[in-house]
């Protein structure tokens, strides 16, 4: 246990448990044809069902139940095949029907696991308690007018996946290489985009303390984190809040808190007096949903290669190191885009170039993978002409920048700078014959046994082609020359 | 079971009807008299039996994720008793 | 007498053209101009130059030999179902001003097959009761008087009391009704009319202001058996926009009336010879017995055990449901909005005051039964039985086709009785209440007068999805009792 609060009383571990509320990527809300689509002039996107009119029913979105099926088996879960809606009761602006439709009992998705890895490449298995559906709730602006706050429906009705997790977090490192490992697995599946900023993932945080072999204590949600960063923060203070009011003989209460990232503080939301009554109970508008085990074979066969298994892959197929293929497989674009250069080629130069110079040009440029100046097929190329020799190693991040810079193909480059790595042993001895004649000194040094001489002349080789000469027939050639 | 005037008082704020206190005591003895004769239902034995929801008759139909419903904007705001702009207006939510 | 035709005859004379739509729309709206005051059976009535232009393009379609199956039948909606451009009140303050955007499928299955709508029929509050009284538009009162009691207003049941007063009065030649717990059939019985609860999952709930989403059935309320069957026609269908729904095909439902009923099955629930059945309806449904054995049907007795329990059942599934269904009325997107400083302070005074006390009553029942600490015990205990209350009619209809039963335990009642004790008045519905638990069809047929000289009526409650053997029963029923009686206030009345 590598994360504990050192108190007056003794050690503290923390035991953290998250639910995601990850946004379903679908043309249509959960329950109405309205659009999902972000940003859109507000209000636009409500149908009467969205609203709520009287009469309004809901019918399900065949999309949705697929990417929550989706995205259950991309977390190694059990798929339930029969699963229901129910209604969860309660009153607030941004809920027009004074329900939520969600899934209580029987959730879609049961028991999973992720695995995450921890900066000091320790692997983890975190357990995923559940999967279901539900709807979206609209948003309320509170700065448009002294006083009222405004209700824009847009995003009501949207489906979203909560994800809940087992309480089997204990570091805040582990909280946030959940939460990337989870959006990595949703953007891979593409079930949700995974954007914390714009709302289409949320986190609720589920925060207690104990001492090592206690039973868990009380524990507080903390509502509506809004990014990884902000998690792994809201875990630190609330559990140095809660070790601190147990340490004084307090005890803490069962409550929603906020966490304010300026204050850098959690602040009660919703005490336990308060604390909702929802009265779940199943949604008479809608019949069970019930799954054909072979559509959810169907839609394993057709699911993309997930994270895990592309690392293990990379790791054998290419040659490269675990490290470096977690890299690679980080997000679906890079993968995609190193594969592409990797095939049929050298691996591990390939991973070398794309993690190396190509991330530099990236991030030197301020571009993404998707609006990389070079294309994997260029930097494939590119490497081609390093393997047939055309080019040498020095001489290819030449090219590579002038790829970057003008788009160009590296042949075009190649030929228009007359880069074309010299081969011809003629050529070669003749530079040699220039280098030895002007450096009459360093020879007979040389011949005199002060071997390491011998680098001096392969740099000056080196020169007078302009570095264009194949460095090993540099090395052989010298050394004839030399030793004659 | 008999309800009382506090449990009355909590499920009128849960409902979000706001009665006086005189309407709650009258709407307290209202239910109880209905609630004493439902506690009949105690009688009956309903081992293993399993619950219905009474629209269990066939599987749930699924749309195609088609946008097919919306832009109504106009058409919605003009039923609201109160807007502001493209807003629906509640009095401030303090969060 | 164009006010006092059935939907089929009426179809009849347009078809031959022996009046036009136009004259049947007039002679309607003078009905209604003169019985309403008295009556209260609309609580809006279309302007006449909308019904009256609605005729007429009936009577063009008559010209142009393209009607549909109501073509120019003028009648009333209940006002609980949601009409474009027509105010929609669910006879609540809350929905008072409330003009949908949108039409309800069961009217615009109707509208598509050529119906003239006359207006919006008067209701209990959002469906809720079993006398037409808690409306906030004032109670619809029934058009029979007991024998040399003029003076007494009866009710005409509910909750689709305004669609069975109007149907009684010549006000209408036909009603859409709405039924969760008995709200066709028992009007229809105390009014003597016809009435028919359709399995549920026949017609689209969609736009129909929901009570009880699991338990909400619309249906036709007619003068003849016939007439429910043709009407029923056009209601039904599937709806892609609600999942309850059903796909079954809609069968030519008018067809199965006078179907010969020879060698079907009647079963007769012991049960439902409750104790202190009065004589009079224990009397009616053994001449209903009496009847269908002539007709040529073999009368059965059958058990089911837990139908005594289906009132109370009903009471608190419906109430749970309903809790739940009327949240969306919060003062924001439409209707009623009553102003407070708090978001929850404008909650409480909108509900409080948009809805009456029954409404009120039964949201808060139905949170209550809800809640925690609550549900097991009633809730979940509800739908056990409930489920027990459908085993029983599908062990009876193992053995028989169709039950019969009396409609209610008694002739119409005056307003202002049973009013104190809300178990009292929800006995009215002991009769009807068990084959909505079950889902199962239901309809009532008037069959005679009691001493007082009001009208009774007898249900026959059907298998899923078999409305067929129900009207063919129904019409037996229908043939053999030969009801034609009036009541006393009738557009045809002193004419």
């Amino acid at each position: 246990m590598s994360y504990t609060i050192e108190g007056r009383t003794g050690t503290w571990e923390i035991v953290v448990g998250l639910e995601v509320h990850a946004q379903v990527i679908s043309h249509s809300k959960l329950f109405s044809g309205a659009s999902t689509t972000f940003g859109g002039d507000p209000n636009t996107q409500v149908s009467l069902v969205d609203a709520a009119f009287p009469g309004m029913l809901p019918v399900i979105n065949h999309e949705c139940v697929a990417q929550a099926i989706r995205t259950g088996l991309g977390l190694n879960a059990q798929i339930n095949l029969f699963s229901r809606f129910d209604r969860k009761n309660y009153f607030y602006a941004d809920l027009p029907q004074g329900y939520q439709i969600s899934q209580f009992e029987h959730p879609i998705v049961g028991k999973g696991t992720i695995s995450i890895e921890l900066q000091n490449g320790d692997v983890r298995e975190i357990g995923i308690t559940r999967l279901h559906l539900e709807q979206d709730a609209g948003k309320l602006l509170h700065d448009q007018d002294p006083t009222k706050s405004f209700v824009d429906l847009n995003r009501s009705g949207v489906a979203l996946m909560e994800i809940v997790s087992e309480p089997d977090i204990r570091e805040p490192e582990e909280a946030g290489a959940y939460l990337r490992k989870l959006r990595q697995i949703l953007r891979y599946l593409g079930t949700c985009d995974g954007n914390m900023e714009e709302g289409s993932m949320r986190a609720d945080v589920n925060v207690s303390v104990r001492k090592a072999g206690e039973p868990f204590r009380t524990r507080c949600e903390i509502k509506n984190v809004n990014s990884i960063r902000f998690v792994m923060q809201a875990i630190e203070v609330e559990a140095a809040r809660q070790v601190e009011i147990w340490e004084n003989g307090g005890e803490v209460d069962q409550e929603t808190r906020l966490f304010d990232p300026g204050r850098g503080e959690t602040r009660t939301m919703r005490s336990k007096e308060d604390a909702h009554d929802y009265r779940y109970f199943p949604d008479p508008d809608l019949l069970p949903l019930v799954l054909e085990q072979a559509w959810v074979d169907e839609l394993a066969t057709k699911l993309p290669e997930l994270p895990d298994a592309k690392r293990a892959r990379f790791q054998a197929e290419y040659g490269i190191a675990f490290y470096d293929a977690g890299v690679l497989i980080a997000e679906q674009a890079v993968a995609d885009y190193y594969e592409a250069v990797a095939r049929g080629r050298d691996g591990k130069l390939a991973a070398t170039w794309v993690m190396g110079d190509l991330f530099a040009a990236l991030n030197r440029t301020s571009n993404t993978i998707e609006t990389s100046p070079v294309s994997a097929d260029a930097l494939g190329k590119m490497l081609d002409l390093i393997a047939d020799k055309t080019i040498n190693g020095k001489i290819a991040k030449e090219v590579f920048e002038d790829m970057v810079e003008t788009g160009e193909s590296p042949d075009a480059i190649v030929e228009k700078k007359g880069l074309r790595q010299v081969t011809d042993t003629g050529a070669i001895d003749a530079a040699i014959t220039a280098v030895l004649e002007k450096h009459p000194d360093k020879l007979a040094e040389y011949r005199s046994g002060k071997d390491k001489l011998f680098g001096f002349f392969v740099g000056q080789v080196m020169k007078e082609t302009k570095g264009k000469a194949n460095p090993a027939m540099v090395n052989e050639a010298l050394k004839t020359h030399l030793d004659a | 079971m008999s309800l009382d005037l506090a449990t009355t008082r909590r499920i009128a704020k849960l409902a979000r009807i706001g009665l006086e206190e005189n309407e709650l005591e009258a709407t307290r003895q209202k239910l109880n008299g209905i609630l004493g004769w439902i506690d009949q239902l105690a009688e009956v034995d309903v081992t293993g039996v399993p619950p219905m929801v009474g629209t269990e008759t066939e599987t749930l139909r699924q749309r195609e994720d088609k946008v097919t419903d919306g832009n109504c904007r106009d058409a919605l705001l003009a039923c609201a008793p109160e807007t502001s702009g493209p807003f629906y207006t509640v009095p401030k939510v303090v969060e | 007498m164009l006010t006092g035709l059935t939907l089929t005859e009426a179809r009849a004379g347009l078809a031959a053209r022996k009046f036009s739509a136009r004259e049947l729309a007039q002679a309607h709206l003078d009905a209604i101009g003169r019985l309403n005051t008295a009556l209260n059976a609309y609580i809006t009535v279309l302007p006449e130059a909308d019904v009256l232009a609605s005729a007429d393009a009936a009577d063009a379609r008559y010209a142009a030999g393209t009607a549909g199956i109501m073509d120019g039948l003028p009648i009333g909606v209940k006002d609980l179902f949601c009409t474009k451009g027509v105010r929609t009140t669910a006879a609540s303050k809350m929905l008072a001003e409330f003009v949908p955007p949108y039409e309800s499928t069961v009217t615009a299955n109707l509208l598509n097959a050529g119906a003239v709508f006359l207006g919006k029929t008067n209701l209990d509050e959002f469906a809720m009761g079993s006398a037409n009284i808690n409306s906030a538009f004032g109670p619809a009162t029934n058009p029979w008087k007991r024998k040399g009691d003029e003076a007494t207003a009866l009710v005409p049941g509910g909750s689709s009391g305004g669609s069975s007063a109007a149907v009684a009065a010549g006000m209408a030649l036909a009603a859409t009704g709405t039924d969760t717990g008995g709200s066709i059939r028992q009007p229809a019985a105390y009014c003597g009319i016809v009435g028919l609860k359709p399995t549920y999952g026949r017609c689209s709930r969609w736009g129909t202001i929901a009570f009880a989403s699991s338990l909400d059935q619309a249906g036709p309320m007619t003068r003849s058996v016939a007439d429910a069957g043709l009407m029923l026609e056009a209601m039904a269908g599937f709806d892609a926009k609600d999942s309850t729904s059903s796909n079954r095909p809609v069968p030519a439902f008018h067809k199965a009336v006078g179907k010969s009923v020879k060698g079907l099955r009647v079963g007769i629930p012991a049960e439902y010879r409750a104790p202190g059945l009065p004589a009079e309806i224990v009397a009616m449904w053994e001449q209903g017995i009496a009847w269908l054995k002539a007709a040529g049907c073999e009368v059965v007795d059958v058990s089911l055990p837990h139908t005594r329990y289906g009132l109370t059942t009903y009471y608190i599934i419906a109430p749970a449901e309903c809790s739940s269904n009327l949240a969306r009325y919060d003062g924001i997107r439409f209707g009623l909005r009553k102003d407070a400083p708090s978001l929850d302070g404008v909650y409480e005074a909108t509900r409080a005051a948009g809805f009456g006390q029954e409404v009120r009553n039964r949201i808060l029942m139905g949170t209550y039964v809800l809640s925690a600490g609550y549900y097991d015990a009633y809730y979940l205990k509800a739908q056990k039985v409930r489920t027990l209350i459908k085993r029983d009619f599908e062990n009876a209809f193992e053995n028989v086709d169709v039950l019969l039963t009396p409609t209610a335990p008694s002739a119409a009642f005056a307003q202002g009785e049973n009013m104190d004790d809300p178990v009292q008045m929800y006995l009215n519905d002991i009769f009807t209440v068990p084959a909505s638990m079950a889902g199962v069809p239901a309809l009532s047929v008037p069959v005679g007068l009691n001493d007082a000289g009001l009208p009774l009526g007898l249900q026959v409650i059907g298998k899923h999805f078999d409305e067929e053997t129900v009207l063919s029963i129904g019409g037996a029923l229908e043939a053999a009792a030969g009801f034609t009686h009036t009541p006393s206030v009738h557009a045809g009345a002193g004419a």
